[in-house]
Protein backbone atom coordinates (compact mmCIF):
# COMPACT_ATOMS: atom_id res chain seq x y z
CA UNK A 1 0.00 0.00 0.00
CA UNK A 2 1.92 2.89 -1.81
CA UNK A 3 0.56 6.81 -0.25
CA UNK A 4 1.57 9.20 -2.72
CA UNK A 5 2.59 12.54 -1.49
CA UNK A 6 4.33 15.71 -2.50
CA UNK A 7 7.85 15.89 -2.00
CA UNK A 8 8.86 17.61 0.96
CA UNK A 9 11.87 20.86 0.65
CA UNK A 10 14.51 18.56 2.34
CA UNK A 11 13.26 15.85 -0.39
CA UNK A 12 13.01 18.52 -3.40
CA UNK A 13 16.76 19.90 -1.96
CA UNK A 14 17.72 16.34 -2.10
CA UNK A 15 16.94 16.10 -5.98
CA UNK A 16 18.26 18.88 -6.60
CA UNK A 17 21.77 17.51 -5.69
CA UNK A 18 21.06 14.96 -9.10
CA UNK A 19 19.37 11.86 -7.14
CA UNK A 20 15.68 11.45 -8.04
CA UNK A 21 14.28 10.89 -4.70
CA UNK A 22 13.21 7.16 -4.23
CA UNK A 23 11.08 5.21 -1.92
CA UNK A 24 13.17 2.83 -0.14
CA UNK A 25 13.20 -0.52 -1.13
CA UNK A 26 9.78 -2.82 0.13
CA UNK A 27 11.31 -5.34 2.20
CA UNK A 28 10.38 -9.12 1.87
CA UNK A 29 9.02 -11.04 4.86
CA UNK A 30 12.08 -13.42 5.04
CA UNK A 31 9.83 -17.31 5.41
CA UNK A 32 13.41 -18.37 6.66
CA UNK A 33 13.32 -16.76 10.15
CA UNK A 34 10.10 -18.03 10.07
CA UNK A 35 10.69 -21.75 9.47
CA UNK A 36 14.39 -20.94 11.71
CA UNK A 37 12.28 -20.57 14.64
CA UNK A 38 9.69 -23.28 14.73
CA UNK A 39 12.16 -26.16 13.61
CA UNK A 40 11.44 -29.07 15.96
CA UNK A 41 14.25 -30.67 18.08
CA UNK A 42 15.23 -33.95 16.51
CA UNK A 43 12.69 -36.82 17.59
CA UNK A 44 13.35 -39.03 20.62
CA UNK A 45 13.74 -43.16 19.25
CA UNK A 46 10.58 -45.18 19.23
CA UNK A 47 10.32 -47.62 21.43
CA UNK A 48 6.50 -49.04 20.60
CA UNK A 49 5.33 -48.67 16.98
CA UNK A 50 1.79 -49.23 15.78
CA UNK A 51 1.97 -49.88 11.91
CA UNK A 52 -1.47 -49.86 10.45
CA UNK A 53 -3.15 -51.42 13.60
CA UNK A 54 -7.19 -52.69 12.88
CA UNK A 55 -9.37 -53.92 15.64
CA UNK A 56 -12.39 -55.57 15.77
CA UNK A 57 -14.66 -56.41 18.31
CA UNK A 58 -16.61 -59.13 16.81
CA UNK A 59 -18.12 -57.03 13.19
CA UNK A 60 -17.28 -54.00 14.87
CA UNK A 61 -14.15 -52.36 12.88
CA UNK A 62 -13.16 -50.32 16.34
CA UNK A 63 -9.93 -48.99 14.99
CA UNK A 64 -8.91 -48.47 11.58
CA UNK A 65 -5.76 -48.45 10.09
CA UNK A 66 -3.79 -46.56 12.74
CA UNK A 67 -0.35 -46.16 13.30
CA UNK A 68 1.31 -44.12 15.72
CA UNK A 69 4.51 -44.51 17.89
CA UNK A 70 5.52 -44.39 21.51
CA UNK A 71 8.85 -42.38 21.69
CA UNK A 72 11.40 -43.47 24.57
CA UNK A 73 11.05 -42.43 28.09
CA UNK A 74 8.39 -39.76 27.04
CA UNK A 75 4.73 -39.44 27.67
CA UNK A 76 2.33 -39.92 24.76
CA UNK A 77 -1.50 -38.86 25.71
CA UNK A 78 -4.00 -40.20 23.59
CA UNK A 79 -7.30 -37.87 23.53
CA UNK A 80 -10.50 -38.21 21.66
CA UNK A 81 -14.64 -38.38 22.21
CA UNK A 82 -15.97 -41.81 23.63
CA UNK A 83 -15.62 -44.79 22.07
CA UNK A 84 -13.10 -42.93 19.57
CA UNK A 85 -10.96 -46.09 20.18
CA UNK A 86 -8.03 -44.79 22.76
CA UNK A 87 -8.91 -46.98 25.32
CA UNK A 88 -9.02 -50.06 22.42
CA UNK A 89 -5.44 -49.12 21.29
CA UNK A 90 -3.89 -49.17 24.97
CA UNK A 91 -5.46 -52.36 25.36
CA UNK A 92 -3.78 -54.03 22.41
CA UNK A 93 -0.22 -52.94 23.54
CA UNK A 94 -0.52 -55.63 25.84
CA UNK A 95 -2.63 -58.05 24.36
CA UNK A 96 -5.23 -57.54 27.03
CA UNK A 97 -7.93 -58.46 24.48
CA UNK A 98 -6.30 -61.98 23.84
CA UNK A 99 -8.35 -62.87 27.34
CA UNK A 100 -11.85 -61.67 25.48
CA UNK A 101 -13.40 -64.04 22.46
CA UNK A 102 -13.96 -62.38 19.07
CA UNK A 103 -11.55 -59.65 19.75
CA UNK A 104 -8.84 -59.42 17.36
CA UNK A 105 -6.32 -57.23 15.70
CA UNK A 106 -4.56 -57.00 12.27
CA UNK A 107 -1.09 -54.95 11.57
CA UNK A 108 1.80 -54.91 13.90
CA UNK A 109 3.28 -53.25 17.15
CA UNK A 110 6.45 -53.64 17.08
CA UNK A 111 8.33 -53.08 20.46
CA UNK A 112 12.12 -53.22 20.46
CA UNK A 113 11.94 -54.69 16.78
CA UNK A 114 9.46 -57.39 17.67
CA UNK A 115 6.26 -57.65 16.76
CA UNK A 116 4.34 -58.37 19.56
CA UNK A 117 0.53 -59.24 18.07
CA UNK A 118 2.78 -62.40 16.70
CA UNK A 119 1.79 -66.27 17.76
CA UNK A 120 5.07 -66.38 19.37
CA UNK A 121 5.35 -64.35 22.08
CA UNK A 122 4.77 -64.94 25.76
CA UNK A 123 1.89 -62.83 26.53
CA UNK A 124 2.98 -63.07 30.43
CA UNK A 125 6.44 -61.95 29.81
CA UNK A 126 4.97 -59.17 27.66
CA UNK A 127 2.55 -57.83 30.19
CA UNK A 128 5.39 -57.43 32.68
CA UNK A 129 7.44 -55.13 30.11
CA UNK A 130 4.29 -53.46 29.48
CA UNK A 131 2.65 -52.51 32.47
CA UNK A 132 -1.36 -51.23 33.29
CA UNK A 133 -3.03 -48.88 35.86
CA UNK A 134 -6.56 -48.98 35.27
CA UNK A 135 -9.71 -45.97 35.89
CA UNK A 136 -10.26 -47.55 39.15
CA UNK A 137 -7.65 -48.49 41.18
CA UNK A 138 -7.49 -52.96 41.42
CA UNK A 139 -5.65 -53.40 44.79
CA UNK A 140 -5.45 -57.14 45.40
CA UNK A 141 -7.73 -58.26 48.14
CA UNK A 142 -4.10 -59.05 50.06
CA UNK A 143 -1.84 -56.62 52.49
CA UNK A 144 0.17 -54.09 50.55
CA UNK A 145 3.23 -56.32 50.75
CA UNK A 146 1.97 -58.80 49.03
CA UNK A 147 0.02 -56.65 46.86
CA UNK A 148 3.51 -56.00 45.31
CA UNK A 149 5.21 -59.13 45.96
CA UNK A 150 2.57 -61.16 44.41
CA UNK A 151 3.43 -59.92 40.53
CA UNK A 152 7.56 -60.02 41.32
CA UNK A 153 6.68 -63.83 42.93
CA UNK A 154 5.86 -64.97 39.31
CA UNK A 155 8.43 -63.91 37.43
CA UNK A 156 11.46 -64.89 40.02
CA UNK A 157 12.55 -66.70 43.33
CA UNK A 158 13.70 -64.08 45.25
CA UNK A 159 15.21 -64.02 48.87
CA UNK A 160 12.99 -62.84 51.51
CA UNK A 161 15.54 -60.61 51.91
CA UNK A 162 15.67 -59.46 48.24
CA UNK A 163 11.68 -59.51 48.23
CA UNK A 164 11.43 -56.74 50.89
CA UNK A 165 14.45 -54.80 49.28
CA UNK A 166 12.33 -55.19 45.95
CA UNK A 167 9.00 -54.26 47.49
CA UNK A 168 10.28 -51.08 49.47
CA UNK A 169 11.96 -49.76 45.66
CA UNK A 170 8.67 -50.26 43.98
CA UNK A 171 6.77 -48.44 46.69
CA UNK A 172 9.52 -45.71 46.48
CA UNK A 173 8.78 -45.57 42.97
CA UNK A 174 5.56 -45.15 43.45
CA UNK A 175 5.93 -42.26 45.90
CA UNK A 176 3.74 -44.36 48.27
CA UNK A 177 6.41 -45.73 50.95
CA UNK A 178 7.06 -43.07 53.23
CA UNK A 179 2.68 -43.40 53.90
CA UNK A 180 3.12 -47.37 54.47
CA UNK A 181 6.10 -48.05 55.19
CA UNK A 182 4.92 -49.01 58.88
CA UNK A 183 1.50 -50.74 57.51
CA UNK A 184 3.24 -52.84 55.11
CA UNK A 185 0.97 -55.85 56.33
CA UNK A 186 -2.32 -54.05 56.49
CA UNK A 187 -4.73 -54.86 53.48
CA UNK A 188 -4.49 -53.18 50.35
CA UNK A 189 -8.56 -51.96 50.51
CA UNK A 190 -7.69 -50.23 53.41
CA UNK A 191 -5.83 -47.27 51.87
CA UNK A 192 -7.55 -44.15 50.32
CA UNK A 193 -8.42 -43.73 46.76
CA UNK A 194 -5.23 -41.96 45.60
CA UNK A 195 -2.73 -44.11 47.83
CA UNK A 196 -4.65 -47.45 46.01
CA UNK A 197 -3.55 -46.16 42.16
CA UNK A 198 -0.35 -45.32 43.92
CA UNK A 199 0.07 -49.07 44.93
CA UNK A 200 -1.80 -50.32 41.79
CA UNK A 201 1.47 -48.16 39.52
CA UNK A 202 3.77 -49.44 42.50
CA UNK A 203 3.01 -52.98 41.51
CA UNK A 204 3.43 -52.32 37.69
CA UNK A 205 6.45 -50.82 38.78
CA UNK A 206 7.79 -53.63 40.59
CA UNK A 207 8.07 -56.23 37.76
CA UNK A 208 10.36 -54.06 36.14
CA UNK A 209 8.72 -52.95 32.76
CA UNK A 210 9.66 -51.19 29.99
CA UNK A 211 6.07 -49.27 28.90
CA UNK A 212 3.63 -48.37 31.79
CA UNK A 213 -0.18 -47.61 30.16
CA UNK A 214 -2.32 -45.44 31.95
CA UNK A 215 -6.10 -45.67 30.91
CA UNK A 216 -7.79 -42.69 32.73
CA UNK A 217 -5.78 -43.15 35.74
CA UNK A 218 -6.96 -39.78 37.65
CA UNK A 219 -10.73 -40.08 36.40
CA UNK A 220 -11.48 -41.69 40.34
CA UNK A 221 -9.20 -39.59 42.25
CA UNK A 222 -9.73 -36.01 44.11
CA UNK A 223 -7.81 -33.02 43.16
CA UNK A 224 -5.20 -33.58 45.65
CA UNK A 225 -4.05 -37.35 44.58
CA UNK A 226 -4.50 -35.79 41.05
CA UNK A 227 -1.90 -33.81 41.29
CA UNK A 228 0.47 -36.58 42.98
CA UNK A 229 -0.09 -38.82 40.19
CA UNK A 230 0.57 -36.56 37.87
CA UNK A 231 3.85 -35.76 39.60
CA UNK A 232 4.88 -39.28 39.94
CA UNK A 233 3.78 -39.84 36.36
CA UNK A 234 6.22 -37.18 35.48
CA UNK A 235 9.07 -38.72 37.88
CA UNK A 236 8.35 -42.46 36.14
CA UNK A 237 8.70 -40.98 32.31
CA UNK A 238 12.71 -41.06 33.17
CA UNK A 239 12.72 -44.49 33.07
CA UNK A 240 10.01 -45.47 31.53
CA UNK A 241 7.96 -44.79 28.36
CA UNK A 242 4.64 -43.75 29.02
CA UNK A 243 1.06 -43.87 27.23
CA UNK A 244 -1.46 -42.11 29.30
CA UNK A 245 -5.13 -42.17 28.09
CA UNK A 246 -7.08 -38.82 29.41
CA UNK A 247 -10.40 -37.04 29.32
CA UNK A 248 -8.91 -34.07 31.00
CA UNK A 249 -7.43 -31.66 28.22
CA UNK A 250 -5.32 -29.84 30.75
CA UNK A 251 -3.99 -33.33 32.38
CA UNK A 252 -2.95 -34.01 28.89
CA UNK A 253 -1.09 -30.51 28.70
CA UNK A 254 0.36 -30.83 31.69
CA UNK A 255 2.18 -34.34 31.60
CA UNK A 256 2.77 -35.31 28.36
CA UNK A 257 5.45 -34.50 25.55
CA UNK A 258 3.50 -35.96 22.70
CA UNK A 259 -0.48 -36.25 21.91
CA UNK A 260 -2.49 -38.08 19.67
CA UNK A 261 -6.43 -37.25 18.95
CA UNK A 262 -7.97 -40.14 17.86
CA UNK A 263 -11.94 -40.08 16.02
CA UNK A 264 -14.27 -42.40 15.04
CA UNK A 265 -11.09 -45.57 15.86
CA UNK A 266 -8.93 -43.15 13.42
CA UNK A 267 -5.82 -41.05 14.52
CA UNK A 268 -6.66 -37.63 13.22
CA UNK A 269 -3.97 -36.05 14.35
CA UNK A 270 -0.78 -36.78 16.02
CA UNK A 271 2.47 -34.41 17.30
CA UNK A 272 3.92 -32.71 20.12
CA UNK A 273 1.97 -31.80 22.59
CA UNK A 274 2.80 -28.01 22.81
CA UNK A 275 1.87 -27.52 19.23
CA UNK A 276 -1.63 -29.69 19.02
CA UNK A 277 -3.06 -27.75 21.93
CA UNK A 278 -1.81 -24.22 20.83
CA UNK A 279 -1.83 -24.75 17.41
CA UNK A 280 -3.42 -27.51 16.31
CA UNK A 281 -3.52 -28.51 12.50
CA UNK A 282 -6.31 -30.29 11.96
CA UNK A 283 -10.05 -28.24 12.35
CA UNK A 284 -11.34 -31.68 14.39
CA UNK A 285 -8.59 -31.64 16.82
CA UNK A 286 -9.24 -27.66 17.62
CA UNK A 287 -13.09 -28.24 17.29
CA UNK A 288 -12.45 -31.34 20.47
CA UNK A 289 -9.56 -29.74 22.03
CA UNK A 290 -12.39 -26.09 22.68
CA UNK A 291 -15.35 -27.78 23.47
CA UNK A 292 -16.69 -27.08 19.60
CA UNK A 293 -17.86 -30.83 19.22
CA UNK A 294 -21.58 -31.70 18.92
CA UNK B 1 -16.07 -21.27 12.72
CA UNK B 2 -18.52 -23.81 14.60
CA UNK B 3 -19.75 -22.40 17.89
CA UNK B 4 -18.56 -23.94 21.14
CA UNK B 5 -21.49 -26.22 23.09
CA UNK B 6 -21.33 -23.94 26.45
CA UNK B 7 -22.46 -20.45 24.53
CA UNK B 8 -21.70 -18.14 27.12
CA UNK B 9 -17.65 -19.12 25.81
CA UNK B 10 -18.30 -17.69 22.49
CA UNK B 11 -20.58 -14.85 24.44
CA UNK B 12 -17.02 -14.06 26.56
CA UNK B 13 -14.83 -13.94 23.42
CA UNK B 14 -16.94 -12.25 21.28
CA UNK B 15 -17.01 -9.67 23.81
CA UNK B 16 -13.13 -9.47 24.19
CA UNK B 17 -13.13 -8.66 20.61
CA UNK B 18 -15.93 -6.14 20.65
CA UNK B 19 -14.05 -3.82 22.91
CA UNK B 20 -10.73 -4.27 21.06
CA UNK B 21 -12.16 -2.94 18.19
CA UNK B 22 -14.19 -0.45 20.34
CA UNK B 23 -10.79 0.76 21.86
CA UNK B 24 -9.10 1.09 18.34
CA UNK B 25 -11.82 3.37 17.07
CA UNK B 26 -11.11 5.53 20.17
CA UNK B 27 -7.46 5.56 19.77
CA UNK B 28 -8.40 6.61 16.36
CA UNK B 29 -10.01 9.40 16.85
CA UNK B 30 -7.62 10.70 19.74
CA UNK B 31 -4.59 10.59 17.15
CA UNK B 32 -6.55 12.24 13.97
CA UNK B 33 -7.98 15.38 16.32
CA UNK B 34 -4.64 15.59 18.28
CA UNK B 35 -2.94 16.55 14.53
CA UNK B 36 -6.02 18.53 13.64
CA UNK B 37 -5.56 20.03 16.74
CA UNK B 38 -1.77 20.71 16.31
CA UNK B 39 -2.21 21.89 12.87
CA UNK B 40 -5.53 24.65 13.99
CA UNK B 41 -3.00 25.47 16.86
CA UNK B 42 -6.20 24.81 18.54
CA UNK B 43 -5.96 24.45 21.96
CA UNK B 44 -9.12 23.25 23.52
CA UNK B 45 -9.25 20.69 20.88
CA UNK B 46 -5.91 19.84 22.26
CA UNK B 47 -7.07 18.99 25.95
CA UNK B 48 -10.09 16.94 25.01
CA UNK B 49 -8.24 14.35 23.57
CA UNK B 50 -6.07 14.56 26.31
CA UNK B 51 -9.20 13.99 28.90
CA UNK B 52 -10.20 11.10 26.56
CA UNK B 53 -7.14 9.12 27.50
CA UNK B 54 -8.41 8.11 30.40
CA UNK B 55 -11.35 6.35 28.90
CA UNK B 56 -8.67 4.52 27.17
CA UNK B 57 -7.24 3.29 29.71
CA UNK B 58 -10.04 2.09 31.53
CA UNK B 59 -10.66 0.31 28.43
CA UNK B 60 -7.54 -1.60 28.46
CA UNK B 61 -7.81 -2.84 32.19
CA UNK B 62 -11.34 -3.46 31.50
CA UNK B 63 -10.27 -6.20 28.57
CA UNK B 64 -6.82 -7.48 30.91
CA UNK B 65 -9.47 -8.69 33.30
CA UNK B 66 -11.75 -10.55 30.72
CA UNK B 67 -9.00 -11.94 29.24
CA UNK B 68 -7.54 -13.26 32.25
CA UNK B 69 -11.27 -14.38 33.88
CA UNK B 70 -11.89 -16.19 30.96
CA UNK B 71 -8.44 -17.81 30.85
CA UNK B 72 -9.41 -18.97 34.69
CA UNK B 73 -13.13 -19.95 33.76
CA UNK B 74 -12.67 -21.79 30.19
CA UNK B 75 -8.95 -22.68 30.86
CA UNK B 76 -8.81 -22.17 26.66
CA UNK B 77 -6.83 -23.98 24.34
CA UNK B 78 -5.46 -23.33 20.95
CA UNK B 79 -7.57 -20.40 18.82
CA UNK B 80 -9.37 -19.50 21.87
CA UNK B 81 -5.98 -19.52 24.14
CA UNK B 82 -4.57 -17.42 20.99
CA UNK B 83 -7.21 -15.16 21.15
CA UNK B 84 -7.16 -14.35 24.84
CA UNK B 85 -4.02 -13.32 25.03
CA UNK B 86 -4.06 -11.10 21.45
CA UNK B 87 -6.56 -9.24 23.45
CA UNK B 88 -4.39 -8.97 25.79
CA UNK B 89 -1.43 -7.78 23.67
CA UNK B 90 -3.21 -5.36 21.17
CA UNK B 91 -4.84 -3.90 24.34
CA UNK B 92 -1.45 -2.59 25.39
CA UNK B 93 -0.26 -1.77 21.77
CA UNK B 94 -3.68 0.21 21.72
CA UNK B 95 -3.39 2.17 25.03
CA UNK B 96 0.33 3.15 24.15
CA UNK B 97 -1.47 4.95 21.01
CA UNK B 98 -3.33 6.67 22.72
CA UNK B 99 -0.65 7.64 25.06
CA UNK B 100 1.23 8.65 21.97
CA UNK B 101 -1.87 10.94 20.58
CA UNK B 102 -2.00 12.66 24.14
CA UNK B 103 1.45 13.49 24.02
CA UNK B 104 1.46 15.27 20.74
CA UNK B 105 -2.38 16.89 21.81
CA UNK B 106 -0.24 17.87 25.03
CA UNK B 107 3.06 19.50 22.66
CA UNK B 108 -0.13 21.67 20.91
CA UNK B 109 -0.92 23.03 24.22
CA UNK B 110 3.01 24.01 24.62
CA UNK B 111 3.38 24.59 20.96
CA UNK B 112 1.01 28.04 21.33
CA UNK B 113 3.06 30.52 22.67
CA UNK B 114 6.33 29.67 20.30
CA UNK B 115 6.93 31.06 16.61
CA UNK B 116 5.17 29.40 14.14
CA UNK B 117 6.27 27.78 10.82
CA UNK B 118 3.54 26.11 9.27
CA UNK B 119 5.42 24.31 6.28
CA UNK B 120 7.17 22.87 9.47
CA UNK B 121 3.79 20.27 10.11
CA UNK B 122 3.52 19.49 6.22
CA UNK B 123 5.76 16.73 6.86
CA UNK B 124 3.89 15.24 10.07
CA UNK B 125 0.69 15.44 7.92
CA UNK B 126 2.25 13.01 5.79
CA UNK B 127 3.67 10.45 8.32
CA UNK B 128 -0.07 10.72 10.37
CA UNK B 129 -1.19 9.76 6.92
CA UNK B 130 0.52 6.75 6.59
CA UNK B 131 0.19 6.42 10.75
CA UNK B 132 -3.44 6.53 10.63
CA UNK B 133 -3.59 4.10 7.42
CA UNK B 134 -1.64 1.71 9.35
CA UNK B 135 -3.49 2.08 12.44
CA UNK B 136 -7.34 1.05 10.17
CA UNK B 137 -5.35 -1.50 8.40
CA UNK B 138 -3.94 -3.00 11.49
CA UNK B 139 -8.02 -2.89 13.21
CA UNK B 140 -9.19 -4.20 10.10
CA UNK B 141 -6.83 -7.18 10.13
CA UNK B 142 -8.01 -7.90 13.40
CA UNK B 143 -11.33 -7.75 12.78
CA UNK B 144 -11.28 -9.76 9.57
CA UNK B 145 -8.77 -11.84 10.92
CA UNK B 146 -6.84 -11.12 7.56
CA UNK B 147 -3.32 -12.56 8.05
CA UNK B 148 -2.50 -10.88 4.35
CA UNK B 149 -3.68 -7.61 5.57
CA UNK B 150 -1.57 -7.91 8.66
CA UNK B 151 1.46 -9.01 6.98
CA UNK B 152 1.10 -5.39 4.79
CA UNK B 153 1.03 -3.44 7.65
CA UNK B 154 3.72 -5.21 8.92
CA UNK B 155 6.22 -4.42 5.50
CA UNK B 156 4.69 -0.70 5.35
CA UNK B 157 6.53 0.46 8.76
CA UNK B 158 9.82 1.10 6.91
CA UNK B 159 7.58 4.06 4.66
CA UNK B 160 6.73 5.44 8.04
CA UNK B 161 10.40 5.02 9.51
CA UNK B 162 11.82 6.46 6.19
CA UNK B 163 9.19 9.27 6.61
CA UNK B 164 10.45 10.44 10.10
CA UNK B 165 14.10 10.15 8.51
CA UNK B 166 13.28 12.77 5.80
CA UNK B 167 11.29 15.00 8.45
CA UNK B 168 14.13 14.60 10.66
CA UNK B 169 15.85 16.30 7.91
CA UNK B 170 13.50 18.94 7.20
CA UNK B 171 12.88 20.33 10.72
CA UNK B 172 16.98 20.78 11.12
CA UNK B 173 16.77 22.67 7.90
CA UNK B 174 14.15 24.87 9.44
CA UNK B 175 15.91 25.16 12.52
CA UNK B 176 19.54 25.91 11.21
CA UNK B 177 17.70 28.55 8.86
CA UNK B 178 16.96 30.58 11.34
CA UNK B 179 17.26 30.01 15.43
CA UNK B 180 13.93 30.76 16.24
CA UNK B 181 12.27 28.10 14.84
CA UNK B 182 14.45 26.24 16.82
CA UNK B 183 11.98 25.62 20.15
CA UNK B 184 8.92 25.04 17.10
CA UNK B 185 10.53 22.66 15.39
CA UNK B 186 11.72 20.86 18.35
CA UNK B 187 8.30 20.26 19.80
CA UNK B 188 7.25 19.15 15.79
CA UNK B 189 10.79 16.47 16.47
CA UNK B 190 8.77 14.69 19.28
CA UNK B 191 5.87 15.02 17.81
CA UNK B 192 7.20 12.63 14.36
CA UNK B 193 9.15 10.43 16.85
CA UNK B 194 5.27 9.94 18.49
CA UNK B 195 3.87 9.58 15.26
CA UNK B 196 6.65 6.90 13.98
CA UNK B 197 6.39 4.70 17.95
CA UNK B 198 2.90 4.81 16.57
CA UNK B 199 3.45 2.92 13.87
CA UNK B 200 5.40 0.26 15.52
CA UNK B 201 2.82 -0.45 17.45
CA UNK B 202 0.61 -1.11 14.18
CA UNK B 203 3.48 -3.43 13.87
CA UNK B 204 2.99 -5.03 17.29
CA UNK B 205 -0.67 -5.38 16.18
CA UNK B 206 -0.37 -7.10 13.28
CA UNK B 207 2.41 -9.59 14.62
CA UNK B 208 -0.15 -10.27 17.42
CA UNK B 209 -2.75 -11.22 14.07
CA UNK B 210 -0.97 -13.45 12.53
CA UNK B 211 -0.23 -15.53 15.74
CA UNK B 212 -3.69 -15.29 16.70
CA UNK B 213 -5.07 -16.95 13.09
CA UNK B 214 -1.84 -19.08 12.49
CA UNK B 215 -0.19 -19.63 15.89
CA UNK B 216 2.74 -18.84 13.57
CA UNK B 217 5.30 -16.48 15.31
CA UNK B 218 6.29 -13.96 12.54
CA UNK B 219 9.94 -13.11 12.55
CA UNK B 220 12.38 -10.95 15.12
CA UNK B 221 13.67 -8.71 12.92
CA UNK B 222 11.18 -6.13 11.48
CA UNK B 223 12.99 -4.91 7.94
CA UNK B 224 14.34 -1.41 8.29
CA UNK B 225 15.45 0.85 5.71
CA UNK B 226 17.97 2.70 8.37
CA UNK B 227 21.19 1.19 9.05
CA UNK B 228 21.79 0.92 12.68
CA UNK B 229 24.87 1.90 14.23
CA UNK B 230 27.52 -0.67 14.16
CA UNK B 231 27.79 -2.54 17.52
CA UNK B 232 25.11 -1.25 18.80
CA UNK B 233 23.38 -3.67 21.15
CA UNK B 234 19.57 -4.76 19.50
CA UNK B 235 16.82 -2.12 21.02
CA UNK B 236 14.87 -3.89 24.10
CA UNK B 237 12.35 -6.53 22.86
CA UNK B 238 14.23 -7.22 19.96
CA UNK B 239 16.08 -10.41 20.26
CA UNK B 240 18.59 -11.05 17.48
CA UNK B 241 18.05 -14.80 15.80
CA UNK B 242 21.77 -15.63 17.02
CA UNK B 243 20.75 -15.26 20.89
CA UNK B 244 17.74 -17.33 20.77
CA UNK B 245 19.77 -20.77 19.48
Amino acid sequence: MQVEKPLTIGETALAGNGRAFEPPPRPVLQQADVAARVADAPAAPVKVAVRNLDFFYGDTHALKNVSTSLHLNKVTAFIGPSGCGKSTLLRVLNRMYDLYPRQRAEGEVVLDGENILGRSIDVNLLRARVGMVFQKPTPFPMSIYDNIAFGVRLYHKPSKSELDERVEEALRGAALWEEVKDKLHMSGLGLSGGQQQRLCIARSVAVQPEVILFDEPCSALDPISTAKVEELIEELAERYTIAIVTHNMQQAVRVSDYTAFMYLGELVEFGETNAVFTAPKQKKTQDYITGRFG
Amino acid sequence: MTEHTVKSYDRDLETLGRRISEMGGIAEKMLSEAMEALGAFDVDAAQRVVATDARLDALQREIEEAAILTIARRQPLAVDLRECIAAIRISGDLERVGDLAKNIAKRTVKIVGESRLPRAIVGLNSMHDVAAMQLKDALDAYAQRDVARARAVWENDAELDALEDSVFRDLLTFMMEDPRNISFCTHLLFCSKNLERIGDHTTNISETVVYLVTGEPMPTERPKTRPSAVGAPPPPGQIKPEVLS
